[in-house]
């Protein structure tokens, strides 16, 4: 029988037993047992944030790069609800996170204790799974099955609500024999990994007819990890099919590649939009048809039948009804296909005159923008940004708005795990933190956050994060004054009427990185931006960069909502004044 | 602007759960959130394994709601298994109802006979009311409710739904 131990003695040796060498945290009364075993130790690196929100995306952002769940710790109340958006924003992109909240003693539990909130209910719907441990005994089989269903089927968060007398109770750990032995334990959760052999078989023979398919790819595929990008490699190769990919799977398939498509969805390329809606055969990998992918449901992608693999049973048949679903691992399940093929001897179809139709539509050259001599335009930054760092691969965080979009236009991505976004909440706020958790994860890595003026300012508190650490994160934040994405719509929608989307009071961003240690610099003339990139990456330190872009620009191509994905707008002066009440609640 | 709606069917789902605790606002809260319909949910301990529960959940929408509704249920990490008794063929459905009825003369003696047709017992009665207790499917218990407000129908409390399919096989 092994001895007893504290309860936050079982977390440390826990996280530790899992591998675990990061946490991202904040302390505060509910945790201090936690924080105390912490400083006994030299395995686990605990990493002060300055809001709990930031340890969150943080976390996010050491997962998206590592591929391996990021870990938070932070205190009851206060301290667990700054971290729920981040939480949210993880279940909706699909990242494997364990966040440990603590929570007042159990006696005290119900009573309004100070600093008590019913984090279990709060986070409820915005994690994969939750447990509030009453028990020392349960911890540690509860913290091994935590990052089971966190990093197991779809990836997603899940927290550990810890009160504060289990913490400090003592219990015997016993440490489980392996992940196997952990899902061998679990009565309920059985995520379906290997797909059905019967229906790859069909997904293959209708892959190996289709005259225009489509390769639609999405984040999926990167949660599935590295391998499975090879696999949509080698998939693409034998099948010869086009490929696109949402904002989520960008970097699965190289931007260099011939059949490379662009982003498709509101702000995709011409070519990847066009070519869904022609396409005669989709084949969804990962991808789970997101209203901002889809546009007006019913013009979608109409006269192609649909395969749809994604490992979440519940994706499938959700938005979009298919013709084949297969529930399953996209890895494994590509591997399955090409082994298939293979066997079947199957040759790639000659898609010349697929291909032909699709250079048509490249030679739209959807993503040109207007050039300046007076202002820089924020798309030619991010190119120039893109030519300037290329070699070093580096990993790109993003806030949310224009500036997102045209990052994932304008920047290329040829591997996985170097672009993190916040796709499916959208949240403002994330690419600072995201930023830091991935440089933490890549100490030698360029880590570069594309970020908005607005959006930095919600979680700029994290610069000092990068400091404490001596983190060299570069920010470089397109600044127009504006929260653009929400000025564009307000010019396609409302008439430009820009209620509340100019920022009157804008910090000196230069100032302000100073204060906090990071060097600072503004770039305002088009001449100087070359220069300007060259001395923030000579810099071996945090960099924030106010780059001074046009004002106005809007974000092309874009497809309105309520539109389909042949109705694109691609230039400024197709965008129109008011939209009617039904394509305003689409929005 | 209008909100569309598609025609809808009913279902009895039967749904086996980790009997662990806020399993209940678990399930409800997945109803709530996405929207989905519920007329009735009710849960109990049913098995040797004290461990789990069974919920029976009565739910109503579009045959492509109902595929997401048993989906997004089986996604939840406590459940151990979703089965939709209305598409694997017959069951029995029923449920209890307790219903106060105030009257006298007349009124005292057609609620009676009444509740002789439904087979609803008394377990209460003064001279100037009654409780019957009444089980069966919902619509037999709609029926009854709906004869018994002609007579003085004052209160009613009502379990929801138990169902299990027919025949020897468990589910
Ligand atoms: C937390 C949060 N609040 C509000 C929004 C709505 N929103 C989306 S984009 C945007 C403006 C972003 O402005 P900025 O960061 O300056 O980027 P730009 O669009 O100008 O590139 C807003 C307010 C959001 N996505 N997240």
């Amino acid at each position: 029988m092994a001895a007893d131990k504290t309860g936050a003695d079982i977390l440390i040796e826990a996280l530790t037993d899992l591998g675990v060498e990061v946490v991202f945290g904040y302390p505060g009364g509910a945790v201090l047992p936690i924080y105390d075993a912490l400083f006994k130790q030299t395995k686990i690196r605990h990493i002060l944030v300055r809001q709990e929100g930031g340890a969150a995306h943080a976390a996010e952002g050491y997962a998206r790069a590592t591929g391996k769940p990021g870990v938070v710790l932070v205190t009851s109340g206060p301290g667990a609800t700054n971290a729920v958006t981040g939480i949210a924003d993880a279940l909706m992109d699909s990242i494997p996170m364990v966040v440990i909240t603590g929570q007042v003693g159990t006696p005290l539990i119900g009573t309004d204790a100070f600093q008590e909130c019913d984090t279990i209910g709060i986070t409820r719907h915005c994690t994969k799974h939750n447990y509030l441990v009453k028990d020392p005994a349960k911890l540690g089989a509860v913290i091994h099955e935590a990052f089971y269903i966190a990093t197991s089927g779809r990836p997603g968060p899940v927290v550990i609500d810890l009160p504060k007398d289990v913490q400090v109770a003592t219990a015997a750990y016993r440490k489980p024999a392996g992940p196997g032995a952990v899902a061998a334990q679990h009565k309920s959760y059985r995520p379906q990994v290997k797909a059905d052999t019967a229906l790859i078989e069909t997904a293959v023979e209708m892959l190996a007819a289709a005259e225009r398919p489509v390769l639609y790819t999405g984040g999926g595929i990167i949660n599935a990890g590295p391998a499975a990008s090879q696999m949509l490699r080698e998939l693409q190769r034998i099948s010869g099919a086009p490929v696109t990919s949402t904002l989520m799977g960008l970097g699965a398939f190289p931007a260099s590649h011939p059949a490379w498509l662009g982003m498709l969805g509101m702000h995709g390329t011409y070519e990847a939009n066009h070519a869904m809606n022609q396409a005669d055969l989709i084949v969804a990998l990962g991808a789970r048809f997101d209203d901002r992918v889809t546009g007006r449901l019913d013009a979608f992608a109409p006269n192609a039948r649909k395969i749809h693999i994604d490992i979440d049973r519940s994706s499938i048949n959700k938005i979009v009804r298919v013709d084949v679903g297969i529930v399953g691992d996209v890895g494994r399940a590509m591997d399955d296909m090409v082994r298939v093929w293979k066997g079947r001897a199957h040759q790639a179809a000659d898609l010349s005159t697929w291909f032909a139709r699709i250079d048509e539509w490249r030679g739209k050259k959807s993503l040109a923008y207007p050039e300046s001599k007076a202002a820089i335009m924020p798309q030619h930054a991010i190119r120039r940004l893109w030519e300037a760092t290329r070699h070093l691969k580096p990993i790109v965080s993003t806030e949310v708005g224009q500036h997102q979009m045209w990052a994932a236009q304008h920047f290329d991505f040829e591997g996985p795990n170097k672009w993190l976004t916040s796709g499916g909440l959208g949240t403002m706020g994330y690419g600072l933190p995201a930023a830091i958790g991935a440089q933490i994860g890549h100490p030698d890595a360029l880590v570069i956050d594309i970020a908005g003026e607005a959006s930095i300012q919600m979680n700029i508190q994290e610069l000092a994060t990068a400091t404490q650490y001596r983190l060299p994160v570069k920010v470089f934040i397109l600044n127009n004054e504006y929260m653009g994405m929400v000025r564009q719509w307000q010019d396609l929608t409302y008439a430009g009427r820009h209620s509340h989307s100019y920022s009157e009071a804008l910090p000196d961003f230069v100032k302000l990185a100073e204060a906090y240690g990071w060097k600072g610099m503004r770039i305002e003339d088009p001449d100087a931006l070359d220069g300007g990139i060259a001395e923030m990456l000579a810099h071996d330190g945090p960099v924030m960069v106010d780059c001074r872009v046009a004002k106005l620009a809007n974000c092309f191509p874009m497809i309105p909502s309520g539109a389909a994905h042949t109705d694109m707008l691609l230039y400024e002066s197709e965008v129109v004044g008011e939209m009617t009440d039904e394509a305003k609640a689409l929005v | 602007m209008q909100i569309k709606t598609q025609a809808s069917e009913r279902h009895t789902l039967s749904v086996t759960v980790e009997n662990e605790p806020g399993i209940l606002a678990r399930i409800a809260g997945l109803f709530s959130a996405r929207g989905y319909n519920i007329e009735s949910l009710t849960v109990a301990d049913v098995t040797e394994d004290a461990t789990i529960s069974r919920i029976t959940i009565v739910t109503s929408g579009p045959p492509a709601v109902i595929e997401q509704i048993i989906a997004q249920l089986d996604r939840l990490v406590p459940v151990h298994r979703v089965v939709d008794l209305t598409e694997l063929g017959p069951h029995v459905a029923r449920e209890l109802a307790l219903v106060k009825v105030k009257g006298t003369g007349e009124k005292r003696i057609e609620a009676m006979r009444l509740a002789e047709v439904y087979r609803a017992r008394v377990v209460d009665a003064t001279t100037a009311s009654f409780v019957f207790e009444v089980t069966g499917g919902p619509e037999k218990i709609d029926k009854f409710l709906e004869l018994m407000r002609e007579v003085g129908l004052v209160e009613v409390a009502r379990t929801g739904v138990a169902a299990i399919a027919r025949g020897a096989d468990p589910i």
